[in-house]
């Protein structure tokens, strides 16, 4: 048997048990490079004695070695922890401090100025509850102070702190205090704060942080550590509706079937009834498993293995929800999106989207609109650059349940990882579902595609014909449309080659080329079979997420994938125009199969090999597929 | 409600934990037998009761770790029925790597950071779950709580992915891992609070008692064997001591202390001006040594 503290409980006197009744504030310091957010910090814990004197030590020695306060203690290089940053003199990535009053336990992240980290400044910011937003009384606002308070603001965080800095070299005066305080209150009209405080400071002397200044008594307000004692974090409207994102299946042994997860809002009591809303079943909770014990009930915040009444179907990335205020379920839905690729954002392109437990495929379908975050205007825009942040529409391949950020953080939330490289390439915060704008469309003309294929007796359909370049896709497309002219069906090829001498001939071949290339022939096929056609379409078209695209802009079950499957080593050696040649040669830059990738179709209507039959009994094959699964009324 | 400090950071660390395990193929717990590793077992164990801990515990033994630390570890793993993996690297076991003949730092590149190296190699692990903390040493301030690795373990500062609300990347390229930290937003005072609070056991040596030490370069050093050289003039003598962190007894000083229970505990700490790592002559080198240790593969 171990020894136990167990004694050491009973003796602990009774501070330690207040020392347990502590809230915890996350807090973040943000604001344009330079304007003192690592002095501020730094300042902070050393005041508050939470420097350890050897810490002390090494910040003497860094001080001489990189400090840009002369004799003086460098506070920024207490927080500025890596080498890169104490060399250049700047914050690079989020450093996380911790200290405590008798009051609350403090969890300070000091994040970066510079705009090319902004990725870690929003790092920071997801999960604080309030920032404290530094300003150079003697610079005013700056366009980078605009942008964090932007996107402290988007990412949730309700409580700001104007700390307008430097206050000690406009010899304390009033006036460029208020002046900040008039320019940000202009500002905030554009932005959702609970609370903003305004605090003249002096980060580096040490003015209205801890103790007030008599320099200033013209401010009546709280110091900066009174304000974040006493700033109440909680939500102010009532409890919120039940979330449990399941995380994982608990199976101790066959009996026992379990959901183990964190509770994102609300609270849950035994014999509570929950709905799964990804199937629209119902239970209720048998118990609330803990290692310490069975709870009668749980709330907001803690972690709990449920387990349920009835033996229903229930898979992590489900989310157990209040039945009566559910959470939304969809394919589509509008979002603010974050990005930090240095690979810009294109609608079309597809994204691994994960939530906090779920994780999906999923395409950008539109970017409404990039936001400028320093006028806070909306912009029209093709592409989203690094550090940018935009609106967009974003199709998921199966339904996904969420609520709007603005109402949860925890299920309004999801990231965007790039398939290729695994990087986190985006992040987004849901606004509200979309309905399927195209069905809206057709319900409203009266002649539609249906009524307009009728006149032609059969149904109108899109025949993507996916492939290497030289697999046959054109030969094949060929024959095929010259079976179905010869049956009476009213067709159209549009060969990738020959459009682009047309309605293309602008767009080149880099990455954002593509993209528009390929939504433009898939556009026109929409069209076309929206006329009453059918289409064929032969296109390289090497990305699923590409395809899936296309296939979502017609009715359901019009399209027709074709995979004309012919190895890679097989193009090579036909070669018909010589491109391969050119590519292997290095003259042709991102050509499928030799310097860029080609994804295969998982699951295609229609699967051709071009090794084992002639061109012509593969047109048969598509034909047949066609006239008994599409075209026949 | 809502929960108190320690209940945050619990649930955090809890849910840390389940979200790697759904999302891997291979974890495992680094062990290191310190009151970190003790707690960091104690939350494992809660955030998969009733079921089994679903990933072994992995000890790196240099083979100059206190024997106290050893017969707590035995009885650890007895006690919570874990599968219990202990791996020292046999190359520098051979070559008789010492603290004492090789130095340091080159000890501590031998024997903990290859022989980790070693081990997750040889069982390819995918995620190794460790007890640091941000609060323990600047460069791990800034370490996410998911830290990709390198196929060569390396640690990249300058190019972590961002890590936003809870919601948790864990994709790996071929070759790459992941260092996981759930105890990231932990203090050493919380440790020991949660410690009190939970009634969670560690070695005895945190607590103070009559040990025999010698003084060395202002350091007092345990003398745990015989394989400590003394020098010249030294002599062992009996002190009231205790730990504030443990490693290899060579590399780690004590504290006069008369600290006995873990309440003695947080009152030395509220007075103390000390960090933690003090005691840690790998530490020392010089400013920015840890974040070069890490750079190279160590925890």
């Amino acid at each position: 048997m171990l020894p136990r503290p167990q004694d050491d409980v009973r003796e602990s006197p009774a501070a330690n048990k207040n020392s347990d009744a502590r809230s915890l504030l996350r807090f973040i310091t943000c604001g344009s490079v330079d304007d003192g957010k690592s002095t501020l910090l730094g300042r902070l814990l050393h005041d508050l004695e939470a420097v350890p004197e050897d810490q002390l030590a090494t910040l003497a020695t860094d001080s001489k070695r990189h400090g840009t306060t002369g004799a003086a203690l460098d506070m920024a290089l207490l927080v500025d922890g890596l080498e890169a940053e104490k060399a250049q003199g700047i914050t690079i990535d989020v450093a996380y401090r911790f200290f405590s009053t008798d009051r609350r336990k403090f969890i300070a992240a000091d994040t970066p100025g510079h705009e090319e980290y902004t990725r870690n400044m929003v790092t920071a910011a997801s999960t604080a509850d309030l920032a404290i937003l530094l300003v150079d009384s003697t610079k005013g606002l700056l366009p980078q102070t605009r942008r964090h308070a932007f996107v402290a603001s988007l990412l949730g965080v309700r409580h700001v702190v104007l700390a307008v800095n430097k206050i000690d070299i406009q010899g304390y005066e009033p006036a460029p205090f208020r002046a900040i305080v008039d320019d940000f209150a202009a500002i905030c009209e554009h932005l959702s704060f609970a609370t903003v405080q305004a605090i003249p400071i002096s980060a580096r002397a040490g003015v209205n942080l801890i103790s007030r200044s008599e320099h200033t008594p013209w401010y009546e307000g709280p110091t900066l550590l009174e304000h974040l004692e006493n700033v109440v974090i909680d939500r102010p409207y009532g409890e919120r509706p039940f979330r449990f994102p399941v995380q994982m299946i608990s199976r101790r042994d066959a009996d026992f079937r379990g959901f183990a997860g964190t509770i994102a809002s609300g609270s849950i009591s035994v014999g509570d009834e929950i709905i799964v809303p990804r199937t629209g079943q119902q239970s209720r909770i048998a118990s609330i498993v803990t290692y310490d014990g069975s709870l009668p009930e749980a709330s907001e915040g803690q972690a709990v293995t449920l387990v349920l009444n009835d033996h229903i179907d229930v898979s992590r990335g489900d989310i157990l929800a209040d039945p009566v205020d559910r959470p939304r379920l969809s394919e589509q839905f509008q979002a603010h999106v974050i990005w930090f690729d240095a690979v810009a954002l294109m609608a079309g392109r597809g994204y691994r989207l994960k939530t906090e437990t779920d994780m999906v495929d999923c395409t950008i379908t539109a970017i409404v609109h990039m936001i400028d975050i320093e006028s806070y205007a909306p912009c029209l825009v093709t592409t989203i650059a690094m550090n940018q942040i935009a609106v967009c529409n974003i199709a998921t391949q199966r339904p996904l349940t969420f609520d709007s950020y603005s109402a949860n953080r925890a299920t309004g939330n999801f990231i965007l990882i790039d398939r290729a490289t695994n990087k986190t390439v985006g992040a987004g915060m849901i606004d509200f579902p979309l309905r399927r704008a195209l069905n809206l469309h057709w319900q409203s003309i009266d002649i539609n595609a249906e009524a307009r294929s009728s006149l032609k007796h059969h149904r109108s359909a899109v025949v993507w014909l996916t492939g290497f370049s030289g697999s046959g896709k054109s030969t094949i497309a060929n024959q095929i449309e010259r079976r179905l002219h010869a049956a009476g069906r009213h067709t159209y090829l549009l060969d990738g080659d020959n459009i682009r001498h047309g309605l293309n001939k602008d767009l080149g071949f880099t990455d954002e080329d593509r993209v528009e290339n390929i939504r433009r022939i898939a556009e026109v096929a929409r069209l076309m079979a929206d006329a009453g056609l059918i289409v064929l379409v032969s296109f390289i078209s090497p990305f699923a997420s590409e395809r899936a695209m296309a296939r979502s802009l017609v009715r359901e079950g019009s399209f027709v994938e074709v995979f004309v499957d012919t190895p890679l080593e097989e193009c090579i050696r036909r070669d018909p125009k010589g491109l391969y040649k050119k590519a292997l040669r290095g003259e042709i830059a991102h050509f499928t199969g030799i310097s860029s990738p080609y994804e295969r179709p998982e699951s295609p209507e229609v699967y051709l090999n071009t090794l084992e039959a002639a061109s012509a009994e593969l047109a048969d094959k598509v034909c047949d597929y066609l006239e008994a699964n599409v075209i026949c009324q | 409600m809502s929960l108190t400090d320690l209940q945050r950071l619990e649930a955090e660390a809890i849910h840390v934990f389940r979200e790697v395990v759904a999302t891997t193929q291979n974890p495992v717990m680094l062990y290191s037998i310190g009151k970190d590793s003790s707690v960091l077992l104690h939350l494992a164990l809660k955030a998969f009761y009733p079921a089994k801990l679903p990933f072994p515990v992995l000890h790196i033994d240099t083979g100059w770790k206190f024997k106290e630390m050893i017969a707590f570890r035995d009885a650890v793993a007895r006690e919570h029925d874990v599968d219990l993996i202990v791996h020292t690297n046999e190359d520098g076991e051979r070559d008789n790597i010492s603290p004492f003949v090789h130095g340091s730092s080159h000890y501590t590149h031998a024997m903990k950071t290859v022989a980790l190296r070693q081990a997750l190699e040889a069982y390819r692990f995918d995620a190794a779950f460790g007890g640091a903390r941000r609060d323990e040493e600047p460069a791990r301030a800034k370490e996410r709580i998911i830290s990709i690795r390198s196929a060569t373990h390396a640690w990249d500062p300058k190019s972590q992915r961002p890590e936003l609300w809870k919601t948790f990347n864990t994709h790996l390229s071929p070759g790459e891992s992941m260092r996981v930290f759930p105890l990231s937003n932990w203090t050493e005072r919380d440790i020991w609070r949660y410690i009190a609070q939970e009634a969670i056991p560690v070695v005895p040596l945190y607590f103070a008692k009559s040990r025999k030490v010698v003084e060395r370069d202002g350091m007092l050093i345990m003398v745990d064997d015989d394989r400590l050289p003394l020098r010249p003039g030294e002599a062992p003598v009996e002190r009231l001591i205790r730990f504030r962190t443990l490693g290899c007894y060579p590399l780690t000083a004590a504290t006069p202390s008369s600290a006995s229970t873990v309440a003695d505990i947080l009152e030395e700490m509220r007075v103390s001006r000390m960090s933690e790592r003090h005691g840690r002559l790998i530490d020392r080198d010089e400013s920015g040594s840890m974040e070069k240790k890490k750079r190279d593969g160590y925890f």
